[in-house]
């Protein structure tokens, strides 16, 4: 497919540090290539920005393959931009218009401080998977593979949930900056194998009770969070989650 | 331009027979006993599969661990873009497989340049690899019925390796996060994310703590302990275009060496034949396409050269197959390698597909057509979804344009049998060492040696040396680490005061097409002269005309960059080196003077059948090279066929 170039307006968040006051600044980027990523531009903006003797944007990124979660960033309002299943990693500048303003803007959730600009802190996220997103099996201990059998279709869900990549675009895409997306899909994993279950009740009670702790707001069941999820997660693991929570709450041997 | 030492390298290989070798030696070593576990600190750097597993297992130990990683969260680690599998020899399918295989494939696979007892370790604990991922609650691929299902993969002729769709590297290595996470809670695990190694602390002749970058704050921290075990993946960035993370560096493993750690085979890279190909020269980086599509992607260009006519408009018989034409038995699943190799030899005599040229087809229609397109997307729907992001291409509609990209490195810092450097108490586990794919890895076998060195060798050998060194306690004003600190600090003030006019990837960018230029896929004797001289003036320009703004006591990523850049710029000469001096061809280091009549790769073992591992002697100053002898007692060389 040949490419062709975009004159844009570029509306981006600049902060200095955690406590300093922030502020749109407007950019401009002429030549953007519709075949660059969304990242790249970024790269081409810092490298206009350096020339001119003005500080880069920071913004988190690394593997650009859409996988290991570190990008973020609020598209004209969209976590992740307008694309489905995408990270702003993914999303190339074919997406958009000649001519066009975009704005640009980090997470926005008290639960994510701002580090800088377009980085934000969130460490919310290990601090909930340390509470029990986990099994407790020292390595060597472990028997054969094969030595607990998993249906495929069963074991299917539970990858559909362990796909989340930790992103934080579920935060940062609802009103209430609920984490109840990313809570859910690791619950959801582990309550569906059988590998999870002797902590099945434990692990819920101690991962909302974290989740609440560290500031997040309640699920608003609208489904914000997964529209914008890059991997996909549904809100059924949200429901399942639930019902987790209640049979783990309600009952001592749950 | 090097010099040779005349000492020879010990491995501290055990004797006996290579079946009992790991048996016999885990038997030999102290122990630690586990009430005074609890007394020993150990630094881990990276928290991908090697470090987030070695976390884990130490912690659960009792010994202290100090996890360290740049990321903003250990689960973040490049690792977790591994796609296609892991290798065990479980033999699940009853096709053949077994321990003897796993590790006859893998020393074959890495063209004769491996030490045969690591990878017989290997292949003896990969199968506990398996059973620990899956009581993690790793969520592995599986049949209908529930058992683990497998798929193949290069240079392996049975079913073996395992996987979770096309993320594998994801799951295994959330599930080594998650029992890291785990011991964080119980606190046996000290967490320290965005930090990057800067120094190493060397105190009497032993590793003994680092010096990093709070990348935060720009604060430098020392921090001390009685052993130090570096993860910190592979050196791939040097050529700027890879399949590697943007983060993804040399900087701590180049630190070390600088302190003394040998650094073995760097010469030895690997290009993965399928990525997707380079667009355009704003190009950030490289995006591999799982070599688990060959089990059902065929590989092809025309047969006529500069054929532009659309895929599907040419016919079967127009079409030049050309892995499954040199190569009958292995096909499209011939190791990365040749793989890579055969690519570019078709590009090159101009039959290459594309704009550019410079890229083959990978063809899924023969696949759909036998088992629908509801297979396809089941088995490699991720990838394609990601390919169609890419390249606003449908994957499904024409065949996928693929090319050559560098991916993985063999080569690492010089360890012995326990992982541990000529640097007592620096281990080294993972890519980050050079010690199991020789001059080549094979496919799915990256996962299998993070998780092998971090589950199963590191939490044995690391207890010999803690039990029997004599470690007083460091302090934090220990001479050693005030020097490291002042070291780090004074690189760091050097970065931003050279305020020239160019940017850290303006030099990057420039160095990684003079390295993919001359010591990339082919090398030989004149590139490589030239190129060591090309990256000493580079590098002579790049402390006269870097451009960092910003300060140093703040978050600043340019200088994060410039900082890695900068020890690219010397490691880029010794793997030019190291290139130089190997006269032979092998694996994924492919030298033009040296190859047979049908262009395959001319290994000398006469020669060269000895590991190359390279001490520092201060940049720009000749290294000196020094060997450890390959011996093959189990296995004869022979020459590698996938005819």
């Amino acid at each position: 497919m040949s490419s062709h170039f975009l004159n844009l307006t570029l509306r981006v968040w600049r902060q200095a540090g955690p406590d300093k006051k922030g502020a749109f600044r407007d950019y401009r980027l002429d030549g953007v290539s519709t075949h660059m990523s969304f990242l790249e531009m970024l790269d081409v903006l810092n490298e206009q920005l350096m020339q001119q003797g003005e500080e880069p944007v920071a913004f988190d990124h690394d593997c650009r393959e859409g996988i290991c979660g570190t990008c973020s960033l609020m598209i004209n309002g969209q976590a992740h931009g307008p694309d489905r299943a995408t990270t702003t990693c993914q999303l190339h500048m074919r997406r958009f218009k000649d001519g066009e303003t975009i704005t640009i803007e980090p997470w926005r959730a008290t639960s994510f401080p701002v580090l800088r600009d377009l980085v934000v802190d969130r460490s919310a996220f290990d601090r909930i998977i340390q509470a029990g997103g986990f099994v407790s099996i020292n390595t060597g201990n472990a028997p054969d593979g094969n030595a607990v059998l998993v249906p495929g279709a069963r074991q299917e869900i539970a990858m559909d949930g362990a796909a989340c990549i930790g992103c934080g675009a579920c935060v940062a895409a609802c009103k209430n900056a609920s984490a109840m997306l990313f809570v859910a899909a690791k619950v959801s994993q582990l309550a569906i194998l059988p590998q999870g279950h002797p902590e099945r009740a434990s692990r819920v009670i101690s991962m909302v009770a974290q989740m609440d702790k560290e500031g997040f707001g309640s699920c608003t069941n609208t489904s914000e969070c997964e529209a914008a999820c890059p991997a996909e997660v549904s809100v059924a693991h949200i429901a399942r989650l639930n019902r987790e929570y209640l049979k783990a709450a309600m009952f001592a041997d749950a | 331009m090097f010099r040779v030492a005349s000492d020879t390298l010990n491995s501290r290989v055990p004797e006996g027979p290579l079946q009992q070798k790991w048996d016999t030696h885990r038997f030999g070593m102290k122990l630690v006993n586990p009430s005074n576990k609890r007394k020993f600190t150990v630094i881990v750097v990276g928290t991908g599969l090697a470090g987030g597993s070695a976390c884990a297992s130490l912690a659960e130990l009792g010994y202290n661990v100090k996890a360290f990683c740049f990321q903003d969260t250990p689960r973040r680690a490049h690792s977790i873009a591994a796609q296609g599998g892991i290798n065990a020899a479980k033999n699940y399918q009853n096709d053949g497989d077994s321990i003897w295989r796993l590790f006859y494939d893998t020393l074959k696979g890495g063209d004769y340049r491996a030490r045969e007892a690591n990878v017989y370790r290997l292949a003896q604990v990969s199968n506990n690899i398996i059973d620990q991922c899956v009581a993690q609650g790793v969520p592995f691929a599986r049949e209908y019925g529930g058992t683990l299902a497998n798929r193949s993969f290069g240079g392996a002729q049975v079913s073996r390796t395992f996987y979770c769709r096309g993320q594998t590297g994801q799951q295994l290595l959330l599930g080594a996060y998650q029992s890291m996470m785990r011991q964080v809670g119980t606190g046996k695990v000290k967490l320290f994310p965005r930090r990057e190694m800067l120094e190493l602390v060397v105190v009497d002749g032993l590793a003994r703590g680092i010096v990093v970058r709070n990348l935060v704050t720009g604060q430098m921290e020392t921090h001390t302990a009685d052993a130090v075990v570096l993860c910190t993946g592979g050196y791939g960035n040097v050529y700027y275009l890879s399949t590697m993370a943007k983060g993804s560096n040399v900087t701590a493993a180049w630190r070390c060496h600088r302190r003394g750690a040998l650094f073995a085979n760097p010469c030895y890279t690997q290009i993965h034949p399928t990525c997707i190909p380079v667009s355009g020269d704003y190009q950030s980086k490289l995006t591999l396409m799982s070599e688990s599509l060959r089990n059902d992607g065929r590989v092809w260009v025309p047969k006529e050269q500069g054929d532009k006519r659309a895929p599907a408009d040419i016919p079967d018989d127009q079409r030049d197959y050309y892995l499954e034409r040199r190569y009958p038995s292995f096909g499209n699943l011939a190791p990365r390698d040749i793989s890579s190799r055969a690519a570019k030899e078709r590009c090159d005599a101009g039959f290459g597909v594309g704009e550019s040229g410079l890229a083959v087809f990978l063809d899924f229609r023969d696949a759909i057509k036998r088992d629908g397109e509801d297979v396809i997307r089941k088995k490699y729907g991720n990838l394609l979804h990601m390919y169609n992001k890419i390249t606003a291409e449908d994957p499904y509609k024409a065949p996928m344009r693929i090319f050559p990209a560098v991916h993985y490195t063999m080569g690492g810092l010089w360890v012995d049998y326990n992982l541990m450097s000529n640097l007592p108490g620096l281990y080294v586990l993972g890519e980050a060492n050079f010690s199991d794919h020789g001059a080549n890895r094979l496919g799915a076998s990256a996962l299998m040696q993070g998780l092998s060195d971090g589950y199963f060798v590191l939490p044995y050998t690391i207890g010999d040396h803690l039990a029997t060194a004599k470690l007083p306690k460091v302090p934090d004003d220990h001479p050693a680490c005030l020097q490291a600190r002042n070291d780090a600090h004074d690189r760091v003030t050097k970065l931003l005061n050279v305020r020239g006019r160019r940017s850290v990837d303006s030099f990057h960018r420039e160095l990684g097409l003079l390295m993919w230029e001359h010591c990339g896929m082919a090398r030989n004797q004149a590139g490589l002269t030239g190129v060591v001289s090309k990256i000493r003036d580079l590098r002579e320009q790049y402390w006269k005309d870097l451009r960092v703004l910003g300060s140093g006591e703040s978050l600043n990523q340019s200088l994060e960059r410039a900082g890695r850049v900068a020890d690219f710029m010397e490691f880029a000469e010794l793997l030019a080196i190291d290139a130089l001096h190997r006269e032979e061809s092998c694996g994924g280091h492919f030298r033009e003077e040296y190859q047979t009549s049908d262009g395959e790769a001319d290994r000398n073992d006469a020669q060269f059948s000895y590991v190359g591992a390279w001490e520092f002697n201060g940049a720009g100053e000749q290294p000196t090279l020094h060997k450890e002898p390959l011996i093959f007692e189990n296995v004869k060389p022979s020459t590698r066929s996938y005819k």
